[in-house]
């Protein structure tokens, strides 16, 4: 707790990882314009593996651009670009012999409206496996989905209905569905842009207690807007505010003994 | 800077100011009550015993303040702190008063026997160090102070020092003669209840230390209680 480094340009307040988690994404100095304005000014940190990073700040800090970086979506943006180092496992991302729709299978995303394919339960959850050639039979491909939807405990209330449309079910149940549907193709690096926001208490407890479960087997990262909820899910947390880094640090650290005066004044509800 | 919430700012100073109240009044149980042992007057330390309702009823409402700005708010950081550290200092102040409410009680309980002078002057100034701790520890909280509040945690030996000298003298003064047992013992009950006020200033001090810097002390508080290990071959 009390090494305190600022190591980049831009003086990102670090309080390392106690629990000393090897990393499985690296950026250094990121920074992202959109035509010509620059969103993201230089990023640099670690993502711990096995763990869930959240992203905090108010709306326009770039925590949502930084986050889209990570699997590339910002290159379906036009006028988007992208400088820096982010590495997974040590493989560039932005290497351009790097093929993207492999990377997204490794790094998968969940976004913040529910956004189930106009499709059966069970052919949402089946669709990456079969783009993917994941299955080699119709029983493989029917315990991908199964065992999916378990660990995306879904499973009990959909079992029944599977042919049914994913649109069908109630808005948490199809966040869970679309998370199913994330983990469905074994990605490594599961992004999480907002996921509970359109979602009521008791659904969002079940997404939480589904994030926890997950970061046993793959690293997380979420941005949310809820200081609780990233108090609560995540092992490490990064404040960003105007396109900086602000802070990061151990979750349970930076919500009771932020080091940054603007974290503070943001966590505590002083601005933002 | 202030809360976008205007009246998370109003519970918050609220809180602040129950605190500084219940401190107010504790300092003046405690100094009532030793100015009625010095003086025996029955009538000041029965309403010394009186007015404890009032600190202890204090004290709940700071707690039910306190639940209730956390169940509300969801305090963070500095705020979560303040709140806790209200809390604790709130309960620490409690047992001040209790323990100014038993030198009380003691009073009338001594009714009338009083042999020795001196051995008061000694419990009045242990009193006087420890109403001087109590009044710097709660300045020290109200202006977020953590110097102030240090100084206050290392003073606390010099009254564990005083403590420990009257404890010997006491003690060769009931040898002297067993008719001065009770008065003895009762005013040694009152020592110890001050040496104790001491100590819950110090924890106040921690409480401040938590408060302000997010962080507990490392090093161990200075002690120079040495009554534990006294003899009477050896005082």
């Amino acid at each position: 707790m009390s090494a305190v480094q600022a190591t980049t340009a831009f003086d990102t307040v670090r309080t390392p990882d106690p629990a000393n988690r090897p990393i499985k994404i690296h950026t250094a100095s990121v920074k992202v314009t959109y035509g010509q304005k620059e969103a993201l000014h230089g990023v640099s940190i670690d993502i711990p593996e096995k763990a869930v990073t959240a992203f905090i700040g108010p709306s326009g800090c770039g925590k949502s651009t930084f986050l889209r970086c990570i699997n590339r979506m910002n290159d379906t943006i036009a006028g988007a670009r992208v400088e820096g180092t982010i590495k997974l496992d040590d493989q560039d991302i932005y290497d351009p012999d790097l093929d993207v729709v492999e990377l997204r299978a490794r790094v998968g995303m969940v976004f913040q409206k529910p956004n189930p394919f106009p499709k059966s339960i069970f052919d949402n959850v089946a669709y990456g496996p079969r783009i993917h050639g994941l299955a080699r039979s119709k029983a493989d491909l029917e315990e991908i989905v199964v065992t999916s939807l378990q660990k995306a405990s879904l499973f009990n209330e959909v079992k029944d209905r599977l042919s049914e449309p994913g649109t069908g079910l109630s808005g948490g149940q199809q966040q869970r569905l679309c998370i199913a549907r994330a983990i469905a193709v074994s990605p490594e690096v599961i992004l999480m842009d907002e996921p509970c926001s359109a979602l009521d208490p008791i659904a969002t407890a079940k997404v939480e207690e589904l994030i926890d479960e997950l970061r046993a087997n793959f690293t997380i990262v979420i941005v949310t807007h809820s200081m609780q909820q990233a108090a609560r899910v995540s092992q490490r947390t990064a404040f960003f505010h105007l396109g900086h880094l602000i802070e990061e640090g151990p979750t349970d650290h930076v919500f009771t003994n932020p080091l940054e005066q603007r974290t503070q004044d943001y966590i505590t509800g002083r601005f933002g | 800077m202030e809360h976008t919430v205007s009246a998370y700012d109003d519970d918050l100073k609220a809180i602040a100011r129950m605190v500084t109240e219940i401190g107010g009044l504790a300092e003046r149980a405690v100094g009532d009550s030793v100015a009625a042992l010095t003086r025996l007057d029955l009538a000041l330390a029965q309403r010394v015993v009186a007015g404890d309702k009032e600190l202890d009823r204090l004290q709940h409402e700071i707690e039910e303040k306190a639940i209730l700005v956390i169940a509300r708010r969801q305090p963070m950081a500095n705020d979560l702190r303040e709140i806790v550290g209200a809390m604790r200092i709130a309960n620490d102040i409690e047992r001040i008063g209790d323990l100014a409410k038993n030198i009380a009680k003691r009073v009338v309980a001594i009714n009338g026997v009083f042999p020795n002078k001196q051995l008061i002057t000694g419990v009045e100034h242990m009193c006087e160090i420890a109403l001087q701790q109590l009044k710097r520890v709660l300045d020290a909280f109200a202006s977020q102070d953590d110097q102030a509040a240090g100084a206050v945690r290392q003073r606390d030996d010099e009254i564990d020092a005083l403590y420990t000298s009257l404890f010997r003298e006491l003690l060769t003064y009931m040898m002297e003669d067993p008719r001065n047992l009770t008065f003895c013992i009762h005013l040694l009950f009152c020592a110890k209840n001050i040496e104790r006020i001491g100590d819950h200033a110090t924890n106040i001090a921690e409480s401040v230390h938590y408060v302000v810097t997010g962080r507990s002390y490392e090093e161990e508080r200075p002690k120079a209680d040495a009554s534990i290990t006294s003899t009477i071959s050896g005082s």
